[in-house]
């Protein structure tokens, strides 16, 4: 097999929460590793707050991450490279509204890593560049003197998506770019990633914490709990036949569309809370909510491992 | 749904809250243009003007504050008199022109002007030293307005920098710049203010001709005490503000993209607390020709023969029984320039930034 364009090895990334003079530490992401291909999508699926974005964050190291090691395209990425990086691997925000800045028009935004790389060589080829990245996410072009607050939701993300793709990158990570819009603008805008990928050939983190839409654009699921990774699959496979206690939970809160199909489906509810990153439990962190944890379960951490055809599950329970 | 037949609908049932969608016409393509197009593009600034000219005080305030600016300009050129001049007539001292009152002339300068003479009006009158007492107190709204505004662009700057890096970098850093804001912070003001004035005043000399020495010593030292103690307040101010805007995702997508720790501070932080730095420089102003008027009137402020409107009221306490009115024009004029600022500062502070409140 071709050597994957992103690896991620036990990536962590622990928060200092400082409590008086004690300083505990907030495992947010804790030993994750994952690959990706080039033009390919992996999804990120996994409730709030169990890290999704900030393993996101820490790989393109906009958080300094505790520990791991992240390739891309054969090189590793460390503090002194990761200007060059920046051109090769690029972010899509969770909020369309804090991640445009109010004071600047949408040619400024989208401009700024033209500026930043000097992509161009005069004004008039900057504005041709703004305008060919704007039609390509589908926005007009006499939008490019307004400001951000003047857009709906779904145009602010396609802003966000065009300063993205301003770079050309290889590679994007998306956290959860559709999350924040309605309904019917979710598919407008997913539609648009997967035509984008066609086009040009990057490589997407998909991340959402809905499995319905990851479902339908990632060839491979990643499924966290906790800041670990519990089972990473095929996406058909992960979907139609989840292995790991928490995934079939998540696939059980899928809303299905036919009514008879759903009231045959035992809907697994879980029980209890997600327990605080601060206090993990010990041995397997889905333990405290896990219908078929035993006492192993408490004693021992169980590691990702491959029950054949790709399919790699974090759980004791075979 | 977009062939949506509208007669396949279940028919309305009488008291029935559906919507009769037979009712409803289709958007007609103009229509759905119109939903289109936006509203005019406004930008930040035009909407806070627009909203700080609808707000009557200010306006007010701005017209004071302009005709007293035009003032102080104009007059100098118009009346005849310097702000150290001692009076003559032909050519010889008027001793008679001492503790004038407001527009009547010595006698000797009525005998001048019976002679056919023309003679300029005393509009404030004359001080004890047969100085005319209107070009002083210009001069003396010219010194404070001078010092307020410089002072407050030094304040801006110290405390800008000072403010934007310690809120940029965070943790040990930020924690060790705010300790040193908190200890100027606690110094009791005026009690340094003093101290520092007398100091500088002794220690500093400047080459007779320059700049400096034109300004005077203790001009400069004022400055001095200004940017050594005021811009803390400023520097807190920034700092949280920028805390605040840190927060936002855009900083991140900078980061992400590459852009310097600088350049994000110029092009993203500071243009979105600019609201806060003119508001807070707004304020500053009159705080600043406040202290000033306060150190001038206890001695320590401009050297004579250079007036402020401290001094002149200081000055003017000698013979307040006799002559009240050389009190009330330079008190009146600090009230006036104090209180229209004032009140710009929280025109501009309602149109630019409703969510601060002091
Ligand atoms: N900068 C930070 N400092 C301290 N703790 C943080 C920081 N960022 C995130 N965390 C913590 O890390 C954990 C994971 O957060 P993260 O934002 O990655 O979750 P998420 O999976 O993206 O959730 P959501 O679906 O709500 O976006 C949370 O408990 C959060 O409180
Ligand atoms: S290891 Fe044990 S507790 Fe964890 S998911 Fe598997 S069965 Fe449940
Ligand atoms: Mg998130």
């Amino acid at each position: 097999m071709a050597e994957p364009l992103v690896k991620v090895e036990d990536l962590k990334q622990y928060f200092p929460i400082r409590n008086g003079l004690k300083v505990n530490w907030l495992k947010a992401v804790d030993g994750v590793s994952f690959e990706i291909n080039a033009s390919e999508t992996l999804g990120l699926v996994g409730e709030s707050g169990c890290g999704k974005t900030t393993v996101g964050r820490s790989m393109l190291r906009l958080y300094e991450p505790t520990g791991g090691k992240v390739t891309f395209d054969g090189t590793e990425i460390t503090k002194s490279n990761i200007q060059q990086m920046r051109k090769e691997m690029q972010m899509v925000f969770q909020d369309p509204y804090s991640s445009l800045d109010p004071r600047m028009t949408v040619e400024d935004i989208i401009g700024e890593p033209l500026d930043v790389h000097h992509l161009y060589a005069n004004k008039a080829e900057r504005h041709e560049k703004v305008l060919d990245l704007m039609d390509q996410v589908g926005l007009k072009a006499d939008h490019a003197a307004r400001y951000a607050h003047e857009f709906s939701g779904g145009q602010r993300q396609r802003i966000g998506i065009a300063r993205a793709l301003a770079v050309n990158p290889g590679f994007i990570v998306c956290d959860e770019p559709v999350s924040a819009l309605d309904v019917s603008i979710q598919a407008q805008v997913i539609n648009m990633f997967e035509e984008l990928q066609n086009k040009l050939g990057v490589a997407y983190l998909f991340i959402a914490h809905d499995l319905l839409v990851v479902r339908h654009i990632s060839k491979r699921i990643a499924v966290m709990y906790l800041g670990r990774i519990v089972e990473v699959a095929d996406a058909d496979e992960l979907c139609d036949e989840p292995q790991h206690p928490y995934s079939q939970s998540l696939l059980s809160a899928v809303p299905i569309p036919d009514p008879k199909i759903a009231r045959e489906r035992k809907r697994i509810v879980l029980e209890g809370d997600v327990p605080s990153p601060l206090h993990m439990p010990s041995g397997c962190p889905f333990r405290t909510r896990c219908r078929y944890a035993t006492e192993k379960c408490a004693l021992e951490r169980p590691e990702l491992t491959d029950r054949g055809g790709d399919h790699f599950v974090a759980c004791w329970n075979k | 749904m977009e062939n949506y037949d509208v007669n396949k609908m279940p028919k309305k049932q009488f008291l029935s809250a559906q919507i009769d969608l037979s009712k409803f016409e289709k958007a007609t393509d103009e229509e759905k243009q119109q939903q289109d197009i936006m509203g005019e593009s406004t930008t930040f600034f035009k909407d806070g003007m627009k909203k700080l000219l609808k707000n009557p005080l200010a306006v007010a305030s701005m017209i004071v504050l302009l005709f007293v600016i035009t003032v102080i300009i104009v007059a100098p050129m118009i009346v005849p008199y310097s702000y150290e001049e001692i009076l003559t007539v032909n050519g010889k001292r008027d001793k008679g022109a001492k503790n004038l009152k407001p527009f009547t002339y010595s006698k000797e300068e009525q005998k001048f002007i019976a002679n056919g003479g023309e003679r300029f009006p005393h509009i404030m009158g004359t001080d004890e030293q047969c100085r005319d007492y209107f070009i002083r107190v210009v001069y003396g709204t010219r010194v404070s307005l001078i010092v307020g505004f410089f002072a407050s662009i030094i304040v801006l700057i110290i405390g800008m920098i000072y403010g934007s890096i310690s809120g940029y970098a965070g943790g040990r850093v930020d924690l060790f710049m705010m300790r040193v804001v908190d200890l100027i912070y606690s110094l009791p003001d005026m009690l340094v203010i003093i101290l520092l004035s007398v100091v500088f005043t002794n220690v500093l000399s400047f080459k007779s001709g320059s700049f400096l020495a034109a300004l005077g010593t203790n001009m400069v030292s004022m400055f001095m005490v200004f940017g050594l103690l005021y811009w803390v307040t400023m520097a807190r101010l920034i700092r949280a503000e920028i805390l605040s805007i840190k927060e936002n995702d855009y900083i991140l997508a900078a980061k992400s993209v590459g852009a310097s720790p600088v350049s994000i501070i110029k092009k993203h932080i500071l243009p979105n607390c600019l609201s806060v730095i003119i508001i807070s420089t707004a304020l500053q102003i009159p705080s600043a020709i406040f202290t000033e008027s306060y150190l001038s009137f206890v001695g320590l402020g401009v050297q004579a023969p250079m007036p402020s409107l401290g001094s002149l009221a200081n000055a003017a306490r000698e013979g307040l029984q006799s002559y009240p009115y050389k009190l009330v024009f330079p008190a009146l004029m600090i009230c006036l320039i104090v209180l229209s600022l004032n009140l710009i500062g929280d025109g501009l502070r309602d149109a630019f930034d409703p969510k601060l409140k002091r």
